[in-house]
């Protein structure tokens, strides 16, 4: 009879077992990880996030205190039925978008799947807006008609929220082409104002890696120089499958990216300050040289798959050890410890604030108007009404969102 | 499996009527396999195929990684090769990824190979809306895969019909999209066979007997319609079609009763344009004409994509409108 799996040993998708491969096998803050997974600092060369001000990774750490406690109103609000459909939470992941896109400017676009939170709040949507999506009302981001899957902020360059896992990762090649053609082509932004270069950030997850789509942009990215970054969100599992039932070469998703030419690195994504030291020099090289790389991001996901996950599929212990070096916890203790910028009180005084806005965005969020079901139904198809499909006899795009 | 004790009293829901009808073809089908995310080790997003794996195995009960096209295309090779492959898709939203292979494949090879090859897979696909998920967790694309030559369109609406045509749609040498309203995946438990048994392909079910109106509807919708039916003034007959087959579609039934009744609506989810119900409802202009009292009513959602929440209350067809509809034609 056939195996299903290739067994372990000897197989060519093997894991060497020099190299952590996954976050639950790091236990200490102190590995750092260059490319493939490698440790790799000169010693006594200074790290690029230690001339980051006190105030940069204090409002770091505010962020992803902001999204965890964003994240657990979110659970509640969905256990009580408030919020319909999926709920894929970010709790765990914190330091991953917030330290990735702390590395980029302002009008860099970044593109991601459905677990969309983290990242539209790292962006800076606003947290009421990001609830009453949510909420499905009219003052979501996306007039309530996406849902928890669905963030689009388009003045904060952050193109969705998708649904469909992978589908999002040629739009990252797209996002890249056009930001490449704006420096290159028209020596001009499509909006006429000046060009600069900037860097497309594709989140995915690991789960993604398996999809026909990636394969695709990765050859065109690699193909014709794009400015994307890959960075899988590598939480160890898409929904039941942990990553080496899913994907070969789960050892070293780098070669996977090697085989359309482009670099790859691993980063441990526990470590805020760690992301930004590999991460944020990736991106500059990115940027100048009009290139594709691709991120295999250690990171976790304390909770399960969506709020209805019975979680069989893994141990109370794994998730336990991974917990024992939370990246909101890894980075106030630094910012207590070492840079000194930081008191317990102060701590207690953010956390009560994060506390504060996510319940403020759910009481938004509850209290909201819901969408007219005869305007809002009909509109945003097409740029003008079609005659005889929609009771509206003129075009309706409903009232502009304030919190946008 | 042995019927669980609340199975045996309370009877079988969507869901355990089509793990049964799996269970049952598997065993006796060697060359019946699933495969899909999560299928295995999880039992699928619905668990639908809980306990399987455990019961014939991880070869025949294949986890697949993430890749919709991988899964079809997989099935389509395995279906050429003789085997009867289940691929399960997770939602309908998804059948984006695999379409290619579906319809440039599985649909066509019959045709191409003039026989010689042909392509008996089953793959299995929640769909519809009304569990309050956003787009692509709520669609209803059973038109395409209808427009579709080569391929056969099943939708189930209750545990009876679902193990009865499972058990055909696996059984039948052809590509076989079998549609799993979610919406009614555990909302009723009914009595359903123990032995195995086919529906045949192909046929509708008169749902209810009537002489003024009739309703033509499929999946989830014909709870809604039940629920008009309550609505309506006692003397106003209605006759309900469930089709459960929607490629091929019985128009023998479905023109037999418009000629009877002569007033016939059409209550679908999928948006109006260029959907069944217009083909339905053009099919019975050409053969019934002569027949008709009124013109044909559509009941469907709008020409618009599915939305999220509460709109959700407002696009899908409900008891209300049906009524409606039916009072409006009964009235012409
Ligand atoms: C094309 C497609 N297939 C299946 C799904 C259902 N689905 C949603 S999330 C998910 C698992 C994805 O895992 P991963 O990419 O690792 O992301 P994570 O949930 O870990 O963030 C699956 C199978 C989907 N949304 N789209
Ligand atoms: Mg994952």
């Amino acid at each position: 009879m056939m195996s299903t799996l290739p067994s372990a040993s000897g197989s060519p998708h093997a894991p060497t077992p020099s190299q952590p491969a996954d976050i639950t096998q790091i236990t200490s803050s102190k590995v750092h990880m260059g490319a493939n997974g490698a440790p790799k600092r000169e010693p006594g060369r200074q790290r690029p996030s230690a001339a980051l001000p006190n105030e940069t990774l204090l409002r770091w750490l505010r962020d992803m205190i902001l999204i965890r406690e964003f994240e657990n109103r979110c659970a509640q609000a969905y256990q009580q039925a408030k919020i319909g459909g999926f709920c894929h939470l970010y709790i765990g992941q914190e330091a991953l978008a917030v330290g990735t896109i702390g590395c980029l400017n302002h009008d860099d676009p970044i593109v991601t799947a459905y677990r969309d939170h983290g990242h539209a709040l790292a962006r800076g949507m606003s947290p009421r807006a990001c609830m009453a999506e949510m909420f499905g009302r009219l003052a979501g981001c996306a007039k309530g008609k996406g849902g928890s899957m669905h963030m689009f902020d388009k003045p904060n360059w952050m193109f969705g929220g998708h649904g469909i896992v992978g589908a999002q990762t040629p739009l990252g090649a797209g996002l890249a082409f056009a930001a490449k053609y704006e420096v290159e082509v028209m020596r001009r932004t499509v909006d006429g104002g000046p060009a600069r270069r900037k860097v497309a950030l594709c989140y995915l997850g690991d789960g993604a890696l398996n999809q026909g789509a990636l394969h695709e942009a990765m050859n065109l990215a690699g193909l014709w120089d794009l400015p994307v970054i890959y960075i899988v969100e590598n939480n160890r599992y898409s929904m039941g499958t942990a990553i080496e039932r899913g994907t070969t070469m789960a050892h070293d998703l780098t070669a996977k990216a090697a085989a359309y030419g482009i670099e790859g690195v691993r980063i441990d994504g526990m470590d805020i300050l760690n992301i930004y030291d590999q991460f944020k020099p990736l991106v500059d090289r990115c940027r100048e040289q009009s290139r594709p790389a691709f991120v295999d991001l250690l990171t976790y996901r304390y909770q399960g798959h969506s709020m209805s996950d019975p979680q069989k599929y893994r141990k109370k212990e794994e998730v336990e050890t991974v917990r024992q070096r939370d990246s909101i916890e890894l980075l106030s203790q630094h910012l207590m410890a070492e840079r000194r910028c930081l008191s317990e009180s102060r701590l207690q005084e953010m956390i009560d604030e994060c506390k504060a806005a996510a319940m403020d965005a759910l009481t938004f969020a509850e209290t909201a108007p819901a969408p007219e079901a005869a305007a809002e139904l009909y509109s945003d198809v097409y740029v003008n009404p079609q005659p005889g499909l929609s009771p509206l006899r003129e075009y309706h795009q409903g009232a502009k969102n304030p919190l946008l | 499996m042995p019927r669980t004790k609340q199975q045996i009293e309370k009877g079988l829901t969507l869901v355990d009527a089509i793990n049964e009808a799996l269970a049952q073809e598997m065993e006796r089908d060697e060359r019946v396999v699933c495969l899909g995310e999560d299928v295995g080790l999880n039992g699928g997003v619905f668990r639908v195929t809980e306990g399987l794996q455990k019961r014939f195995g991880a070869d025949r009960v294949i986890d697949s990684p993430l890749a919709e096209s991988g899964i079809m295309g997989t099935s389509v090779g395995l279906a050429m090769a003789g085997m009867r492959p289940v691929p399960e898709i997770q939602f309908e939203g998804f059948l984006g990824p695999a379409y290619d292979q579906l319809t440039s494949h599985a649909a066509r090879f019959r045709n191409r190979t003039r026989g010689a090859i042909t392509c008996p897979l089953t793959v299995r696909v929640p769909w519809g809306g009304g569990i309050h998920a956003p787009e692509f967790h709520s669609d209803s694309p059973e038109a395409i895969y209808v427009h579709t030559p080569g391929l056969k369109v099943v939708v189930a609406a209750t545990p009876t019909d679902a193990k009865g045509l499972l058990t055909a749609a696996i059984r039948d040498p052809d590509p076989v999209v079998f549609f799993e309203p979610k919406r009614v995946y555990r909302s009723f438990r009914e009595q359903v066979p123990e032995e195995q048994y086919e529906i045949p392909l192909g046929k509708a079910r008169i749902v209810s007997e009537g002489s003024d109106v009739t309703v033509i509807t499929w999946g989830a919708n014909v709870f809604q319609c039940l629920e008009a039916l309550d609505k309506l003034p006692e003397d106003l007959s209605v006759e309900l079609i469930d089709l459960r087959t929607l490629s091929p579609l019985d128009f023998d039934t479905v023109c037999a009763s418009a000629e009877k009744t002569g007033r016939v609506v059409v209550v679908q989810e999928a948006p109006k344009t260029c959907s069944l119900a217009a083909e339905i409802g053009m099919t019975v202009m050409e053969k019934c004409f002569l027949h008709l009292q009124a013109p044909v009513q559509r009941v469907c959602g709008y020409d618009t994509v599915m939305p999220y929440a509460k709109l959700e209350l407002e696009y899908l067809p409900n008891a209300d409108r049906i009524a409606e509809a039916i009072q409006q034609v009964a009235a012409y």
